[in-house]
């Protein structure tokens, strides 16, 4: 934390220093990443594993504070009000700052506050179900839902969050009723259906990869098959058109000068084209992406339009 | 045999220069984060953590494994010398060992704190290696009923065996589930009394509580009485503790430490809870126990003792099952992660280099530890001679950078006083802090397993009886809530609650 404090004070002395920033002599100082959620999570997961690049790639120190709370939107509303000169940057979850804005009371920020450098890996959601389930397979599934509707505990983390959403897609599409149970975080899921307390779950492939043995993944949320789970059959293949993931990247205040973007865009891309980055990414469960500014807001854009519509379907309101 | 085997592959590993290195660096930093107030392991773990990408897998965790237990024997440190818990385990040390400080005792309780962290930590090591797999098993059977369950028992036992008024003690807990209420609503996400700020959605942070609590709420109370204490500072005798004091202290360590590593396997804050519930045993089994939070060593000896052990048994559902117990386990997950190990059922056979090498490190530093610890004895008591004009400005400077340097928050800083003043004047009226911050760190837990619960059994309440582990805790907990009306139960009470009442007038 001292070293985090002390570059925190650089950082602010520099801010006062320099006038403008510019591409020129980006960046002079420390980079400041504010990371919204707690230490070990995926983002932290994602930005540890960069930070090496990163350093090298910029030339400056590329120092993790942590600013965790209210889901990610403590650290997203001080980041839309940051500086915008490229040295305040974080990390982002979608859809979480899709929907945050939308059903949560007191959030300063909103969607298009950000840029987007880069997304870099998204997790597929997927469908799994306790050891001793009675199905089996995806269909024996829907079956069960359907003989017994309401019965089924299905668990995620969150209201208003990329599990809530998936589990309602698939109420959607296939006609059945589940019981949604609010996690807190995804140990707590874990250790829920590991343990046979909640019937299913609709949850992040990191943790269907390390839990694979000990309870059943039905369906992955992946357009193709993941690699690290190859018998697991595509929500897509079953038939089913959803695409549930959690998709995670960088992000700082839209009125970072254009220059300043590109240089962080490529400070980013460098980093994820890497072959052994993308390899310790996909050994976890992660599915890594290289994509750059203008790709990554064309996936943000599309998920802002595929969750309005749930919501309206759903007739979801602040509450 | 197989064990000798492993026992020899992880000693085998351990011992290489560059491991013994790390294993000493995390055991020093661990005593560091442990000593200052506010600076916890998880903030030392994650901010090191970029520093062992360059070494092995093995290194890395052996470093922030040391750490974590590390900042476990610092802990006490503050809380016996000044009335400041440095970890939120060590709240309850406070109650015994600030008081034997003041006796001029500071050196036997800091004394036993380091022993009986020194043996619960070879006994949950121990734990470890011989029933790790069997008892990750123990950890999945807990679920939202039976956390529950467990939670409502926690608050039953703390409120039977307050010291003074239980009344009081009542008010305490009820205030500290109320506060517990504040932030966001996990399960709908409505935000609950924040008064639009979005730094309380989160709930009020323990940390903030606690040292307002007891660091300002400390100094504030001395300011008032510091010519009295001055006196009774200045002879500070006997560094170590006596025989007699080992007679007190052998079966609460025992006891602490057996009772710290289970309750270490189960997710949450399981040192801060293992802690107050030894406290509650020993007080419990104790012949004298209105002594208890005059200074007794007892106090000291089991919680310190149980919060060491809870470090080990932690380790449990993240070697054999892949899942995090709470946030300083959750970044060590992270590192197996960065260092591309896949954590999980299969750890211990694929990575048995890792996993025995980490048993064999936590040996090594619990040894490390207690030789460091105890030459520092005598320095740490000198703190207490410096004069108070000087230390409680230090103090009130440690808690405000402390506070502030979790989440650059001011709303925390200014919580912190607030608490402050109110522990201030709580104190004055002889309320107890111990059932408000227990209450504050298992108030939103129950809250959400309450809830959890009745949405998984669809409303039925019954789900609290049919689970038998469940069953269990409400039994207990109703026993305990109606021996009072049982007349030979009644009368015991009855009697030590006059004998404490007429001790504190």
């Amino acid at each position: 934390m001292k070293a985090g404090k002390w570059m925190l004070v650089v950082l602010a002395i520099f801010s006062l220093l320099s006038e403008e920033a510019s591409a020129q002599d980006f960046p002079k100082g420390p980079i400041n990443y504010m990371n919204p959620f707690n230490p070990g999570g995926e983002v932290d997961i994602a930005a540890r594993a960069m930070q090496p690049y990163l350093e090298k790639n910029l030339g400056v120190p590329f120092v993790i504070n942590y600013l965790p709370g209210a889901g990610g939107a403590l650290c997203w509303s001080k980041l839309a009000a940051a500086k915008a000169d490229g040295y305040n940057i974080g990390g982002f979850s979608i859809p979480h700052i899709i929907l945050q804005p939308i059903f949560m009371k007191d959030v300063t920020f909103k969607t298009d506050d950000f840029v987007i450098f880069s997304i870099v890996e998204y997790t597929p959601i997927g469908l799994a179900v306790k050891k001793d389930f009675k199905a089996n397979t995806f269909r024996e599934f829907i079956d069960y839902c359907k003989a017994n509707p309401g019965k089924v505990s299905c668990g995620g983390v969150g209201k208003f969050s990329g599990h809530h959403f998936a589990t309602l897609q698939f109420m959607k599409l296939a006609g059945v009723k589940l019981n949604y149970v609010t996690f807190t975080g995804t140990s707590q899921v874990q250790t829920a259906l590991l343990g046979g307390h909640i019937d299913a779950s609709f949850t992040n492939s990191t943790l269907l990869t390390t839990s694979k043995d000990q309870i059943k993944v039905l369906a992955i949320g992946s357009p193709k098959r993941m690699v690290q789970l190859p018998e697991i059959p595509t929500f897509e293949e079953l038939g089913y058109k959803m695409y549930p993931r959690i998709a995670r990247g960088a992000m700082g205040p839209k009125t970072i000068p254009k220059d300043i973007q590109k240089r962080l865009e490529k400070a980013f891309l460098d980093t994820t084209s890497k072959p052994e980055f993308k390899a310790k990414m996909e050994q976890v469960g992660f599915v890594p992406q290289v994509m750059g500014i203008e790709e990554s807001h064309k996936y943000l854009d599309m998920e802002v339009k595929e969750h309005l519509k749930l919501a309206q379907e759903f007739d979801l309101k602040k509450p | 045999m197989d064990l000798l085997n492993h026992i020899a592959l992880g000693a085998q590993i351990l011992f290489t220069p560059i491991n013994l290195f790390f294993c000493f660096i995390g055991v020093l930093m661990g005593t560091l984060v442990g000593v200052l107030p506010g600076l916890g392991p998880t903030a030392a773990i994650a901010l090191l953590l970029p520093n062992t990408f360059h070494v092995s897998p093995v290194s890395a965790i052996i470093m922030l494994a040391g750490i974590y237990y590390g900042a476990m024997y610092g802990g006490s440190t503050t809380s016996i010398l000044v009335n400041i818990p440095g970890e939120a385990a060590s709240v309850i040390t406070t109650l015994d060992g600030y008081q034997m400080a003041l006796k001029g005792r500071a050196g036997p309780a800091l004394g036993i704190a380091a022993f009986g962290s020194f043996i619960a930590g070879t006994i949950s090591v121990i734990g470890l290696m011989l029933v790790a797999p069997p008892l990750a098993k123990f950890a999945l059977a807990f679920g939202p009923p039976e956390y529950f369950s467990l939670m409502l028992m926690g608050i039953v036992v703390l409120i039977y065996l307050a010291s003074g008024s239980i009344l009081k003690a009542l008010m305490m807990a009820v205030f500290g589930l109320l506060l517990g209420t504040i932030g966001m609503d996990a399960i709908s996400g409505t935000q609950r009394l924040t008064f639009g700020l979005l730094e309380l959605s989160d709930g009020v942070g323990l940390i903030p509580a606690i040292m307002g609590l007891f660091g300002v709420a400390e100094v504030i109370h001395n300011v008032e009485e510091a010519i009295r204490r001055e006196v009774v500072t200045s002879k500070v005798k006997n560094l170590l503790p006596n025989l007699q004091d080992w007679r007190d202290s052998f079966w609460p360590i025992i006891r602490g430490s057996v009772l710290g590593f289970f309750i270490g396997i189960l997710p949450g804050p399981a040192p801060v809870i293992s802690a107050f519930s030894s406290y509650a045993i020993e007080k419990k089994l104790s012949k004298h126990p209105e002594k208890f939070g005059t200074g007794v060593i007892e106090g000291v000896a089991g919680p310190e003792a149980a919060n060491n052990a809870a470090t080990g048994g932690a380790f449990i559902p993240l070697f054999t099952l892949g899942i995090p117990s709470n946030s300083v386990i959750a970044i060590l997950l992270g590192a197996f992660m960065i260092h591309g190990i896949q954590p999980g059922p299969m750890l211990i056979s694929k990575h048995a280099d890792l996993f025995w090498g980490t048993i064999m490190s936590m040996y090594l530093g619990n040894a490390m530890l207690l030789i460091l610890n105890l030459p520092l004895i005598g320095l740490w008591v000198k703190v207490l001679k410096v004069p108070y004009p000087i230390l409680f400005p230090l103090i009130l400077l440690f808690c405000l950078v402390g506070v502030f340097s979790l989440n650059y928050s001011q709303v925390e800083v200014a919580l912190m006083i607030g608490f402050g003043v109110f522990g201030y004047l709580a104190r004055k009226f002889q309320f107890e802090m111990a059932p408000l911050v227990l209450a504050l760190v298992i108030g939103p837990m129950m809250e959400n397993n309450l809830r959890l619960s009745l949405i998984i059994s669809q409303g039925s309440p019954w789900i609290f009886i049919e689970h038998p582990i469940s069953a269990t805790f409400i039994f207990i907990s109703l026993a305990l809530l109606i021996s009072p009306w049982i007349p030979w139960i009644g009368r015991r009470r009855k009697k030590l609650q006059e004998k404490v009442e007429g001790e504190q007038i």
